[in-house]
């Protein structure tokens, strides 16, 4: 039972870890390194819960295996916040009540913020089709793309 | 102050101001602990076996090559837990099969290992010798004489003959004489309506973390809708005192009512007073769907007759519920609620709760209701449709109202179902204009309120303020602000 050492990088961190192969990154981020943010609620790559950012890139981080975050760029909810200060959509997530239960919450702003990383000036529809991946069995919706529009706009004002 | 008076808008301190969520930033920054958040020193993986039978006689369980394989510290069958009272018997049941696997999914037995590695394969070293058994999954194939029988010889003496042993009991309400009515009508509508077993679909998988020691005291972490049910309900299986069981609620991850039972907890328990270690265990999302109770598929009969002014002059429903592998349906709840909404001379309902071979239901959004209010709501809509009648008009024409005589029972006291009527009536989108594809409808639907136990704590403290200490599940809410 030889385990995988793994040198990463989570939310600017430099990360050493040791996981089996057949564990998911979604395993690694909660069970070997105690960051629960990212949630498993399905482990399909279904509902969302688990999105965390590969280089950049958008991922199920239950589809990944942890020995595939080698020499990448992790950035989980937990590396979202800056010190005291939470990100604009944060805030904006609660100013608007865009969240009741909370457990698909951290995949969300992981995955809104990605697309306003991207494009800072969606349309609704594209707003819509980006977060169509995150399943939120309590809003329904129209609070979580109303706080990621109004954000958005919030950041091209600063801008 | 009646509600169906109340028509001046009024302005509260609280009820219409926007405060911040006190929950928002642990939910925000994933700080928010849910079942699955936690650890413990020493904790162990448990993991259950399922059955993969519907139905099946549980001949021999052999666990001695799991309990051999290093890592493994506990395994647990229905045999560790021993007799448990009545008013839990079917609970643990459903938790670890006894005799029967009853339902594809149904816990067999569970280990607690060093690794969730190590728990798969022990999963795989344990030998159990099933004798399949016919199995049936549909409510109106279960209630026929010759339907391969779940439970026998515990059918409740509200059943006629005739049925099948799987209907385990028969409830009826109403008043009035409905063959009186329908002859009055100037149409009758008789239909049948099926719906299908929905799963509540939350989020969160269910999770629990149980600590016992050798003493006696034990710890249970767990996402629930009710932390003072789970203790009673696992210490009445555990034959613990309650006061030896301390059961603190996570947040949680949705319910919708799924989450008010047990299913991993009195297992962990177990494992945990076994091994002597900390036990965590955490369902997959097919765990959840094949052994978490959705809400109850229905197959209901309708007989309802209106005059052509769209006065219901009778209305009889028959319900037939499947709660699953266990009694317990909430077809009493669907037939008392069916017709509720309606000031009726005449009113009857039936309901037969029936036992298949499917994960026993569970509570679900008013529980039985929703089922029972499509069937009379498609008839009733059927019957205004055929005599060119407003769908809203006919409600309100027949809405129960203060001094109504309900379907169940009571007399109602004012329940603001016309002023609510009246709103529909009044608001812009009744007569929009509608666009191609767009349809609209009304319906109305009706359900009780039901409360869990509870127990608050205040306490004047030393800087001079006061704090009260809720201990209630914030389902899918705020939390009260510490």
């Amino acid at each position: 039972m030889s385990q995988i050492h793994v040198t990463t990088s989570i939310n600017g961190d430099a990360t050493e870890f040791l996981c089996e192969a057949e564990d998911t990154l979604l395993d690694v981020l909660r069970d070997r390194l105690g960051m629960t943010g990212s949630k498993e609620g399905c482990g399909t790559g279904d509902c969302g819960a688990c999105s965390v950012t590969v280089d950049g890139r958008l991922v199920c981080s239950c589809l990944m295996l942890g020995a595939e975050a080698e020499g990448r760029e992790v950035t989980t909810i937990e590396g979202m916040a800056t010190g005291d200060q939470l990100h604009p959509l944060q805030q904006k997530f609660i100013e608007m009540a865009a969240l009741q239960c909370g457990i698909c919450t951290p995949g969300i702003l992981v995955a809104a913020k990605s697309l306003l990383d991207k494009n800072p000036d969606p349309t609704e529809e594209e707003v819509r089709y980006w977060l169509a991946g995150n399943l939120c069995r309590c809003t329904g919706y129209d609070k979580i793309i109303r706080a990621v529009m109004e954000t958005a706009a919030d950041l091209r004002r600063a801008s | 102050m009646a509600l169906d008076r109340s028509d001046k808008p009024r302005t509260f301190k609280v009820v219409g101001t926007r405060p911040l969520r006190p929950d928002g930033i642990d939910k925000v920054t994933g700080r928010a602990r849910f079942g699955a958040d936690i650890v413990a020193p020493g904790m162990l993986v448990g993991r259950v076996l399922r059955s993969p039978h519907a139905h099946a006689r549980i001949v021999k369980i052999d666990t001695t090559k799991a309990r051999a394989l290093s890592g493994v510290k506990a395994v647990v069958t229905r045999a560790d837990f021993g007799a448990v009272p009545d008013g839990v018997a079917d609970v643990i049941d459903n938790c670890m099969a006894g005799d029967k696997a009853l339902y594809d999914g149904h816990a067999v037995a569970a280990v607690a290992a060093s690794s969730a590695a190590v728990a798969r394969k022990a999963l795989r070293l344990i030998e159990v010798e099933y004798e399949v058994l016919a199995h049936v999954t549909d409510v109106d194939a279960a209630m026929q004489p010759g339907a391969p029988i779940l439970h026998a010889g515990r059918q409740d003496e509200t059943v006629p003959e005739g049925y099948s042993q799987n209907v385990m009991s028969r409830v009826e309400f109403g008043h009035g004489d409905i063959e009186k009515g329908l002859a009055e009508a100037d149409r009758v509508v008789q239909r049948t309506y099926r719906t299908g077993a929905t799963h509540q679909g939350y989020i969160e998988p269910h999770a629990c973390l149980a600590t016992m020691g050798p003493d006696g005291q034990a710890d249970l972490w767990c996402c629930t809708q009710g932390h003072y049910m789970v203790r009673n309900t696992c210490a009445a299986i555990l034959g613990m005192e309650q006061g030896q069981l301390r059961v603190t609620a996570s947040e949680i991850g949705g319910g919708f009512g799924g989450k008010t039972t047990v299913f991993l907890e009195p297992v962990a328990l177990m494992l945990s007073k076994l091994s002597g270690r900390p036990v965590k265990m955490v369902m997959t999302r097919s765990e959840v769907l094949r052994a978490t109770g959705p809400t109850s598929s229905s197959s209901i009969d309708i007989k309802i007759g209106m005059t052509k002014d769209g006065r219901i002059t009778a209305g009889f429903a028959q319900l037939r519920y499947q709660g699953g592998a266990y009694p317990g349906s909430p077809v009493d709840m669907g037939s008392m609620s069916a017709f509720a909404p309606y000031d009726l001379e005449n009113v009857k309902t039936v309901g037969f709760d029936v036992v298949t071979n499917r994960p026993k239901a569970a509570a679900y959004r008013a529980p039985g209701a929703p089922m029972a209010a499509f069937a009379v709501e498609s008839a009733v809509d059927e019957l205004a449709k055929g005599f060119g009648l407003d769908p809203l008009e006919v409600r309100l024409k027949n809405a129960a109202r203060e001094g109504t005589v309900a379907s169940y029972g009571p007399t109602f006291p004012a329940i603001g179902l016309e002023a609510t009527l009246e709103a529909a009536k009044a608001h812009p989108h009744w007569t929009a204009p509608l666009g191609e594809n767009q349809g609209r409808g009304v319906a109305c639907g009706f359900w009780f309120n039901f409360g869990g136990d509870t127990c608050v704590t205040l306490n004047v403290t030393p800087d001079g303020t006061v704090t009260v200490s809720p201990r209630a599940i914030p389902i899918s809410a705020a939390r009260v602000p510490r």
